[in-house]
């Protein structure tokens, strides 16, 4: 077993367990920072890919400032573990019976598709996930919808800023 | 990497991201459950832009194929950053108005 098997397995555990943290947390802060533990690990899976930027975006970007905003809107609530009513155990049960069905569908769908045998993601090596290579094609061909995502900022911003005006 | 681990792998996520939906009643935890299921995708797009990567490289040596779904990716990213503002404000709305976060609550408009 090499090393990046070694890599690619606890990654994928440890991006599942704190998937599964998130749902099982009673308290939402809990939640919060197992959810950032599995971004980490997905991190881990792009740069074991060598897709170097999206990496570091991922770091940046999600655990670094929406999952603080989400810490901050938790804790300007003041939201109790115990505060949190549960659905039925019928709802529950709905609800992972459904999942589960999902995933066993998709799961014997690809296991059952000629197209993917053999197919191999390249880890460790390729050029496209560098910071130049991607810079380049983001302000060659994609210049319009790169600007676009600013002016989607801005009226983000000013959506934000009136949903949460006091009247 | 066998590329139907990486499939796996993100289905895993998106399924759990799926439940915690169906069975949280927390809005935030539900909120964060879409965020999870958002990058779940992510992670396959990226894989799947290796997978055909690695294939172009067999034919052509120095070749670009593949940034795309990585580009895609990146986009992705910039929808989610302007959604999750905009949903908090609208988490924080609903807890000034309600005093609760609880999704139940929300079904006054059923009537």
């Amino acid at each position: 077993m090499s090393i990046t098997e070694i890599l690619f397995w606890f990654l994928s555990a440890l991006a599942l367990v704190g998937a599964l943290m998130v749902v099982l947390s009673r308290n939402p802060v809990h939640s919060v920072l197992w959810l950032v533990a599995t971004f980490f690990a997905i991190s881990g899976h792009y740069i074991l890919m060598n897709a170097q930027f999206l990496a570091i975006v991922n770091i940046i970007v999600y655990a670094g400032a929406i999952m603080v905003l989400f810490l901050f809107v938790i804790m300007l609530m003041n939201l109790n573990s115990e505060a949190e009513p549960r659905k039925s155990w019928m709802m529950q049960l709905a609800g992972v019976l459904a999942g589960g069905c999902f995933m066993m569908v998709l799961v014997s769908l690809v296991r059952q598709t000629a197209e993917l045998g053999g197919k191999t993601a390249l880890v460790k090596e390729g050029n496209i996930g560098l910071i130049k290579q991607l810079g380049m094609k983001l302000f060659s061909e994609y210049t319009v919808p790169f600007e676009i995502s600013s002016v989607l900022f801005l009226s983000a911003m000013v959506g934000a800023v009136v949903i949460g005006k006091k009247d | 990497m066998p590329i139907q681990y990486y499939i796996f792998l993100a289905l895993a996520l998106f399924s759990i991201g799926i439940i915690g939906v169906l069975t949280r009643r927390n809005a935030i935890i539900v909120f964060m459950c879409i965020e999870l299921m958002l990058n779940s995708v992510n992670l396959l797009l990226v894989a799947f832009s290796k997978m055909h990567h690695a294939e172009a490289l067999t034919a052509v040596a120095d070749t670009t194929i593949g940034i795309d779904a990585q580009l895609f990716v990146f986009f992705i990213m910039v929808v989610a950053a302007a959604e999750v503002a905009v949903g908090l404000a609208i988490i924080v709305m609903m807890f000034r108005n309600t005093h609760s976060v609880d999704v139940h609550f929300l079904n006054r408009l059923k009537n």
